[in-house]
């Protein structure tokens, strides 16, 4: 699909997070804000009310099975309704913004633009954004699994409510943010302020650009990567707490991400097979994977993502001269078999 | 590229252009008054060699249409049910309290209206009755006889008698998000699109179930033949006909395929008197195809969007298209 038809598209974003995160202000202010831009807001019949917007429409949430023998391929078909309905309008609004409850699980979201070819033609899903409750997040990762999906899944985490926490309390939410999700970008908010830019028009389901596949935090220097005891983050203190430092090191004993480099090129004959059967085994336990892979004797970029069951991968481009030819993957998921993944994507070593 | 139909017949010089100035979505006749439903919230209303004339029916988008020939019902995002007559006089036969979306229209052939918005089917006749379905109403069709509506939803559909309230209405399962519903002009067929790029039957008298699936997308646009010998379908690269003739529908018969193409059929239409199929595709060419022996005529050259709406009038005589960046026009065929 060429990038002028991408471009053409009614860019969606997907705002998730638990009940009383804070994503009913995030969307008011999105839609506040003097952009000169019209919104179309779809929300949960049932949710919180309060937007003044005069393109909102009620969504049920009806998750269903695709019967496509893929266990873990649920889409949104109210999604896919509304979606149809609103391109009808086309022109009359810029972007779409989907309010999920609390309690929602955001692949559903997700693939019901993979699988649905009507909605995938005229909008693209743009990014999850996830907004997390500062102070309660820490307890709802321990009691709602739906919390760590919706962490799990972002592309873009807003940490709100920063105001009514301590530093230390704000390096550890995020700390256990990262322990889930080391690929999101992630923002500290109060009152859900934080510039548009930073959460729309992230093309971030685009496989154009999937460029970022280095965790988030390291960008900010290798250097404190060996030094995340806890006295050194005593040591710290205040000064670091904008900048990630003093970041505590968790480990969530149930969403991991693995991520996997070489710069030795792949079989394409044995890394689809591989890949095929690891998303069909794992896929229930896998929320999202994306990877930039070079192949041997093929001088293009190959780019995947996916989500559960879902892969959806292509020739991006030709290597750049001075670009270090090397394949780069990640999996978020749930107790994922880490060694066999690892060891798996060895064997596909050309 | 060739254009493999160089050396098709071809009747677009008798084509009157028409400037919609928005998408078509859905068209119908009402006598020989060609009636565009246009993206925004308008219908578009052309009588032989008359001037359009726009007719703002509803306050925003519309999004499900039907006509018997003397009435165009639609139902629009702003929640309400309009009748639009061939002079364009329009008026409002229903209004959601909660100005939700009016999702699905159907019209009986006594005149009778159904909608639904959400998980609620309505049907008025003498009374408003309605109907809550399991799921969210994918769509409706009224029986040709006995005054029922099938109501599609998730996993099945409903068969509902809007005036025996006391009676249990039938459910027909599959498992799935049934999209839209069809019944066969003989009543024996219930046929709903799926999410997934199949269609559904159930033979009604013994809910015998029927798959017809092979498509390469969903399947958005259908209509019977003349008779109901034939389903015609889109969804495929090809135009596809599944044989109703027999007692047992298409059970354990190959479709027919005619008319292949790079492109896939975006909107199909049934000639009301011939065994004619008017086939739109995704590159904006319409073939006439006969479907007897595959014959083809061309009624639009491919252009720059696909076909999204196709009509022909009851007498076969005038024929109207659309497509999805607004380029229409009408046909004289006689």
């Amino acid at each position: 699909m060429s990038e002028q038809v991408s471009a053409e598209k009614v860019p969606v974003t997907v705002l998730t997070g638990y009940l009383g995160a804070g994503k009913t202000t995030l969307l008011n202010r999105i839609l506040s804000e003097p952009h000169g831009k019209k919104y179309a807001v779809i929300v949960n019949e049932f949710g919180e009310i309060g937007i003044d917007n005069d393109l909102v429409v009620g969504a049920d949430e009806e998750v269903f099975e695709m019967n496509n023998g893929c266990i873990c391929c649920t889409v949104r078909g109210d999604l896919v309704r509304i979606l149809d309905g609103l391109m009808r309008r086309k022109g009359k609004f810029d972007a779409v913004i989907v309010e999920t409850t609390g309690l929602a699980d955001p692949a559903p979201v997700a693939q019901t633009f993979f699988v649905d070819e009507n909605v995938g033609r005229k909008t693209r899903l743009d990014a999850v954004v996830t907004v997390a409750d500062a102070k309660w997040l820490k307890e709802r990762l321990k009691d709602a699994p739906e919390a760590k999906n919706q962490i799990a899944f972002a592309d873009v985490i807003l940490i709100n409510k920063t105001d009514l926490v301590s530093p230390e309390e704000l390096a550890d939410v995020e700390g256990r943010i990262r322990a889930i999700n080391p690929y999101a970008r992630v923002h500290r908010t109060e009152r859900a302020q934080i510039p548009l830019s930073e959460i729309l028009d992230r093309n971030a389901f685009d496989l154009d650009r999937i460029l970022d596949i280095e965790p988030d935090f390291l960008g900010a220097g290798d250097d404190h990567d060996h030094h995340h005891d806890h006295d050194q983050h005593d040591d710290h203190g205040h000064d670091h707490a904008h900048n990630h430092g003093g970041l505590k090191h968790y480990h969530d004993e149930e969403m991991q991400s693995v991520s996997i480099k070489t710069d030795k090129p792949l079989d394409p004959d044995k890394f689809f097979p591989w890949v095929q059967n690891l998303v069909q085994t794992e896929g229930p336990n896998i929320l999202r994977c994306k990877g930039i892979l070079s192949f041997k004797n093929d001088d293009d970029r190959f780019v995947f993502q996916g989500v559960h069951m879902i892969l959806d991968g292509d020739h991006q481009r030709p290597w750049n001269k001075d670009e270090k030819r090397d394949s780069r993957l990640v999996f978020i998921g749930r107790n994922l078999p880490e060694e066999a993944i690892r060891q798996g994507f060895e064997t596909c070593i050309a | 590229m060739t254009d493999p139909r160089a050396d098709t017949v071809s009747v677009t010089d008798r084509t009157h252009p028409v400037a919609a100035g928005t998408s078509v979505v859905a068209a119908h006749f009402l006598g020989q008054t060609a009636v565009f439903v246009l993206g925004d919230e308008a219908l578009l209303l052309v009588e032989p060699k008359g001037e359009p004339r726009r007719v703002v029916v509803h306050g925003g988008a519309i999004l499900a249409t039907a006509a018997d020939g003397k009435r165009v019902i639609s139902g629009g995002d702003d929640g309400k049910v309009v009748a639009t007559d061939a002079a364009g006089h329009a008026i409002t036969l229903a209004a959601d309290a909660k100005h939700r979306w009016i999702d699905h229209v159907a019209l009986a052939s006594d005149g009778a209206v159904a909608w639904s918005a959400g998980k609620t089917a309505y049907v008025q006749a003498k009374e408003l009755r309605q109907f809550e379905a399991p799921s969210t109403v994918g769509g409706l069709a009224f029986l040709p006889k006995g005054f029922r509506l099938a109501v599609a939803h998730y996993n099945g559909a409903t068969l509902w008698f809007p005036n025996a309230p006391q009676a249990t209405p039938e459910t027909l399962e599959w498992k799935g998000s049934h999209l839209s519903a069809t019944i066969s002009p003989d009543g024996r067929f219930l046929v709903t699109a799926m999410q997934e790029p199949m269609l559904h039957g159930w033979r009604l008298t013994d809910a015998k179930h029927m798959r017809m699936s092979g498509y390469t997308a969903r399947v958005t646009s259908l209509g019977w033949t003349v008779g109901g010998h034939w389903l015609a379908t889109s969804g495929s690269a090809q135009l596809i006909l599944w044989p109703f003739q027999g007692k047992d529908g298409p059970m354990g018969k190959e479709p027919r395929v005619l008319s292949p193409s790079q492109n896939r059929v975006t909107a199909v239409a049934c000639h009301l008197r011939q065994e004619i199929v008017a086939a739109g595709y995704g590159d904006g060419m319409i073939l006439f195809v006969r479907i007897d022996d595959g014959a083809e005529i061309l009624a639009k050259k491919p252009g720059p969007a696909p076909v999204s709406a196709l009509a022909w009038s009851s007498d076969g005589k005038v024929f109207a298209f659309g497509t999805e960046d607004g380029d229409a026009g009408i046909l004289d065929l006689a």
